[in-house]
Order: C-alpha cells, then sequence, then structure tokens
C-alpha cells in the first residue's frame, strides 16, 4: 500500500494535496480504493458548486456499494477531473494522479493526519 | 446459449391471439409505428425450448437452498397460485362494475383485515409495487401529516446507519434530508445519538426491527417515543417482518406508518424480482392521506372509495392484486398460529446455523439472532487473501444460492444469512458442511476458491466490464 509523503489525509480516506495557500486538489487514497474494488462510476461536483467541509461532495461506485466522498475543506469547486468520469477504473490504478475536484478560495479545513499517522490509521482498522 | 433474437426465423409464429371476432376499427395513420416491431419469430417448441433452458441456467427456491439475508426466500406454497387461477379472479377487468366484482373486492379487504391485526395497523392500501415503492409511499403520508398540520419546518428524516438502502433513497425521493445515526456496539440505535438529533426539524424515523444484522432493538419503545416527543412519526420498514410477525407488533412498538413485503413475508414467487406487492398500512390518524381507491364496506356490499386527504394515486387501479390473493391464501392457510409457528422456526433455524458456523467464521455480532444473521470474513481475507465474493462463489458449487454478499455496510467482508423457517435440518446441516469445508480449502488452497465456481453454466461474470460498458439491447445489424 502506497502513503506518498508529500500528502495529506483524511479519516474518511480522501488525500489533499495544498496547490497554492487557498486552493486544494482532493483524491480518494490507496487504501480506499483497494478496500472499494474496481469502480465502475464517479459522481463529481460542478465547478463554482459550494464545498462544505465534512459534507457529501461526490460520490464514487464499486461493484460492491456506492460510497460517499467528503469535502475535507470549505471553500468552492474549481475544478473537476472529467477523465475519470469515462475512466473510473483509473483510480484504482492511479489513485494519486487520478484525483477528483480541486476546491480553492478555502475559508476553514478539518485536521489532516500525515503520511504516517494515516498508515497507522488504515492498520488500527480505523 | 443463443438469444431469442438469434434463434429468429422470419414467417415462424405462435398462435397466441384468437380470430378477430368484432369490426375491425382503423386507427389513424398518424398514431401507428412506421413499421412493425422488430419481435422475434419463433415456433411454440422453440420457445418451450429456450425457456426452459434459461430455467436450466438458473436457480430458485424450488431448486435448493436460497439463503439471501433480507430477501425471505422462503418456500411458496403451491395453493397460493392455485387460488390466484381461479378463473373468478383472472377473467376479471380493472374498471368493470364493483357490483360485478364483489369477491376480488372483499378478498382484498379480508387481507387488508388479516395484515392489519398482525401489524398492529389500522388501515392499508395494496396499490405500492413491492417494498422500496411502500417506502415512499408511507414516506409521502409523513409529508402530507406535516403539511396538514402547517408544519413545514419538519425537513429531516432519521435513518440508522444498519439501515436498508432504499430507507435514505426513500427520504430523499420524497424531498427530506436524511440524518444518520450510528449503531452502538451491539449493532443497535444509539440512543444519546438519537436524542442529540431530534428536534423542530424532524419529520420522522425510518426503522427496521429486527435490523439489518438480524438483532431486535430492546430499546424500542425508548426510540419510538423520542422521535414522538419531538414531534416526528415513526416509519416501520416491515422487510423484517418474517421474524416476529405473530409474536410483536410495529403498531405496539409506537410505529405510526409502515410498509409489508408481501412476496417476501408472505410467500409469493419473487425470486426473478417480482411481481412484488408492498402493502403500506398506518395508524387511523393517517388512514385520510392514503392513497386512492381504497376498498370499503357498506354492510354486505365493498366499494371502491377516496380517503379525504389522499396523496393520490402511486400505481394504477389496485396493485398486483393476484398477489395480494397468494398472501391472502397463505395467511387462510396457516392461520393465526401459524403465522407465529413461522415467525418463531424462522428464528430458531438462524440461530440453529449461526450457533453451528460460528465455531468456523466470525458472527459479525455474536450472541442471540432473529430472522438471520451476519459474518465477517475480514480476518480470512486478511490472512488468506479469500474474500466474501469468492466464499459466496464457492457456495455454487454446492447447488445453493449464496448469501447477501457485502451488506449492511458498517460489516466488512460481509455474509448475510436468512435461512428461512421453510428448510429443514438436513438441508441447514448441508449448507453447514458446504461452508465448512470452503473455509479448510481457504486456509489450504486459497487460489482455488478464487476460481470457482467451476460446475455452473457461467463461470464468474465480469462485474465490472458488464457495470463499466453495459449491453442494454440488442444490435441488429
Amino acid at each position: 500500500m502506497n502513503f506518498p509523503e508529500d500528502l495529506k489525509y483524511t479519516r474518511t480516506h480522501e488525500w489533499v494535496r495544498a496547490l497554492d495557500k487557498k486552493t486544494a486538489r482532493v483524491g480518494i487514497t490507496d487504501y480506499a480504493q483497494h478496500e472499494l474494488g474496481d469502480l465502475v462510476f464517479v459522481n463529481l461536483p460542478e465547478v463554482g458548486d459550494e464545498a462544505i467541509m465534512g459534507e457529501r461532495i461526490a460520490d464514487v461506485e464499486s461493484v460492491k456499494a456506492v460510497s460517499d466522498i467528503f469535502s475535507p475543506v470549505a471553500g468552492e469547486v474549481s475544478a473537476v477531473n472529467d477523465e475519470i468520469l469515462d475512466a473510473p477504473e483509473l483510480v484504482n490504478s492511479d489513485p494519486y494522479g487520478a484525483w477528483l475536484f480541486e476546491v480553492g478560495e478555502i475559508t476553514e479545513r478539518e485536521e489532516f493526519m500525515s503520511a504516517e499517522d494515516y498508515e497507522k490509521y488504515c492498520e488500527e482498522g480505523e | 446459449m443463443k438469444l431469442s433474437f438469434e434463434k429468429s426465423r422470419q414467417g415462424r409464429f405462435f398462435p397466441l391471439l384468437p380470430e378477430l371476432d368484432v369490426p375491425e376499427r382503423k386507427i389513424s395513420s398518424a398514431l401507428t409505428r412506421a413499421g412493425s416491431p422488430r419481435l422475434p419469430e419463433m415456433s411454440p417448441p422453440d420457445i418451450s425450448r429456450h425457456y426452459s433452458e434459461l430455467a436450466r441456467r438458473t436457480h430458485g427456491v424450488n431448486d435448493g437452498f436460497y439463503p439471501l439475508g433480507s430477501c425471505t426466500m422462503k418456500y411458496n406454497p403451491k395453493i397460493n397460485d392455485e387460488m390466484a387461477n381461479l378463473p373468478g379472479f383472472t377473467h376479471i377487468h380493472p374498471l368493470q362494475p364493483e357490483h360485478t366484482a364483489q369477491g376480488c373486492l372483499e378478498a382484498m379487504a379480508r387481507a387488508e383485515g388479516l395484515l392489519c391485526e398482525i401489524t398492529g395497523m389500522d388501515s392499508m392500501t395494496f396499490q405500492p409495487a413491492a417494498g422500496a415503492h411502500g417506502e415512499f409511499t408511507g414516506v409521502l403520508l409523513i409529508k402530507a401529516y406535516h403539511e396538514s398540520r402547517g408544519d413545514s419546518a419538519r425537513t429531516k428524516i432519521i435513518v440508522p446507519d444498519s439501515a436498508h438502502g432504499t430507507n435514505p433513497a426513500t427520504a430523499t425521493m420524497t424531498g427530506f434530508q436524511v440524518v444518520n445515526i450510528p449503531s452502538d456496539g451491539s449493532g443497535c440505535v444509539t440512543l444519546d445519538a438519537l436524542r442529540e438529533a431530534v428536534g423542530p426539524d424532524t419529520a420522522g424515523l425510518m426503522l427496521t426491527n429486527p435490523n439489518t444484522l438480524g438483532i431486535f432493538d430492546r430499546n424500542i419503545l425508548e426510540i419510538t417515543k423520542i422521535i414522538h416527543d419531538a414531534g416526528g412519526l415513526c416509519y416501520y420498514d416491515g422487510a423484517n417482518l418474517n421474524a416476529i410477525m405473530g409474536v410483536a407488533r410495529p403498531g405496539d412498538m409506537g410505529f405510526d406508518v409502515m410498509h409489508l413485503n408481501l412476496h417476501k413475508t408472505f410467500s409469493t414467487p419473487h425470486g426473478g424480482g417480482g411481481p412484488g406487492s408492498g402493502a403500506v398500512g398506518c395508524k387511523s390518524e393517517l388512514a385520510r392521506f392514503l392513497p386512492s381507491p381504497h376498498v370499503s364496506r357498506r354492510g354486505d356490499e365493498f366499494f371502491f372509495d377516496a380517503p379525504s386527504r389522499s396523496v393520490g394515486r402511486v400505481g394504477a387501479f389496485y396493485g398486483n392484486f393476484l398477489v395480494v390473493l397468494r398472501a391472502l391464501t397463505y395467511l387462510v392457510t396457516i392461520g393465526g398460529d401459524g403465522v407465529r409457528d413461522a415467525a418463531r422456526n424462522a428464528v430458531l433455524n438462524a440461530n440453529y446455523m449461526m450457533k453451528h458456523l460460528s465455531g468456523i467464521y466470525d458472527v459479525a455480532y455474536p450472541g442471540g439472532c432473529m430472522h438471520e444473521f451476519v459474518l465477517s470474513l475480514e480476518r480470512l481475507k486478511r490472512e488468506h487473501g479469500v474474500s466474501a465474493m469468492d466464499v459466496a462463489k464457492s457456495l455454487l458449487d454446492f447447488g445453493m444460492h449464496p448469501p447477501t454478499m457485502y451488506f449492511p455496510m458498517i460489516v466488512k467482508e460481509a455474509l448475510m444469512i436468512e435461512p428461512t423457517e421453510t428448510e429443514s435440518r438436513e438441508t441447514m446441516d448441508f449448507a453447514i458442511a458446504a461452508l465448512r469445508s470452503i473455509y479448510e480449502r481457504a486456509l489450504e488452497e486459497p487460489e482455488s476458491l478464487r476460481e470457482a465456481p467451476i460446475h455452473t453454466p457461467i463461470r464468474r461474470p465480469d462485474e465490472v466490464n458488464a457495470a463499466r460498458h453495459p449491453k442494454l439491447r440488442y444490435n441488429f445489424d
């Protein structure tokens, strides 16, 4: 399992990359894609949507189940990764490259975990 | 196997329709389609063999054990079908005058009476076509109730995290926001979290009891009281009624409205996805909101009337009438004692299987269960790389339908087993032995389980590819 050092992590298994002071890119972790299994659909927000911290902003569907994706920050959706709509398998093959959405104008953020802490969190079975 | 379209040969036919014996009426060409629909053309023996071939490739409750958790795949007595095939019930038109259909109306009224007695409800509609449709109808009643009192602030429906997925979907479809309540260590509703969640915005609660873990929530009276004290109503998801019918009644637990899956609990064939009947029962305070029409009685006469503040129709005519008739036949055949015994045996059978499997697999919530229980194969997956999916697929080679997989969501690598009351001890012993031998193989040769099933007409369908690139229609070219 892969836990890149340069990312931050949430308890609901999203990864966050700070692009600049007010913008962050969000995806789901290697652990999350492994637990979910092969993804078959991804629903993304639209650019301009309000991102409310801790609330559902997207969902991913595998052959097992549909899972909600929660926004780790408050702000406004500034970009979405359209590429994965037609190719959700990219999230399985490259979870840290196949990002889901970006949030700009960030006003608030969750307490994130470091790669080391997140790895421990996953090992402990959440 | 070939599709009927591929077997089609031009000019072959099945003389299904009788000769035209009434004057032919021409329909304006503006209303007719340009060409004939491209239906397969087949002779009677080819059609008969086509469907027999399909039947051999599937698995129904008449073929073998079908412990699909949450689906109550009990044996359906054939007398139910005999009654539903009586010409008085089948040679009838939904629009013919009520006085010429008194037997059908009486059958509906009688089914309503018996089902209200079992559930503790006062009134019932048979219009919804199945469980989720019933939920939708029931929550519409809750909405209509609050609206009738001018209380527009009630925008939230509370749903525990062990709920069937249809519960939050129903609440959303009816325009409510869903508030999720976590389960406690024993799989039941966390009372403190519930108390914190309720308020003047609470429209109601949706709950299954016993819940999807097969556990009866002992705090049920306190739960419904918390909701009522906050001004909300309580909806009972009747999916698991098989565990308690004839023993405990949702109406006595404080529920105001509920649905029944007549096709499950009251034994009508539903393995192919229907037809179903999601009858909705409610307390008298909500009866005026029920869908229209509803069967009423005046002296010896039965007639259709419209509840005064009906939410309207939720389906055509009177619902799946012949499914209601099968359920009525079941109830009349087994009687009140039989209803209670069915529930008790369903619980006994589930506990028998759980006890024997608990020495092999990990039971998600140990202790007693009601009509079903959940195994967690998380340890097997972590230590041997064998998933719930692999075990389920391996069961197919034993001529058995697998349990429900990956549900409820709060249990990892879940297998949910519901044997029902109609299975013999020998059938359950065979299933226990099969699950034991699969477990032993998981330790010794886990690779072989990932190959399963070996002996079925289709091995492992490519579910991922089917979901990503579905082929939904026949391509003639």
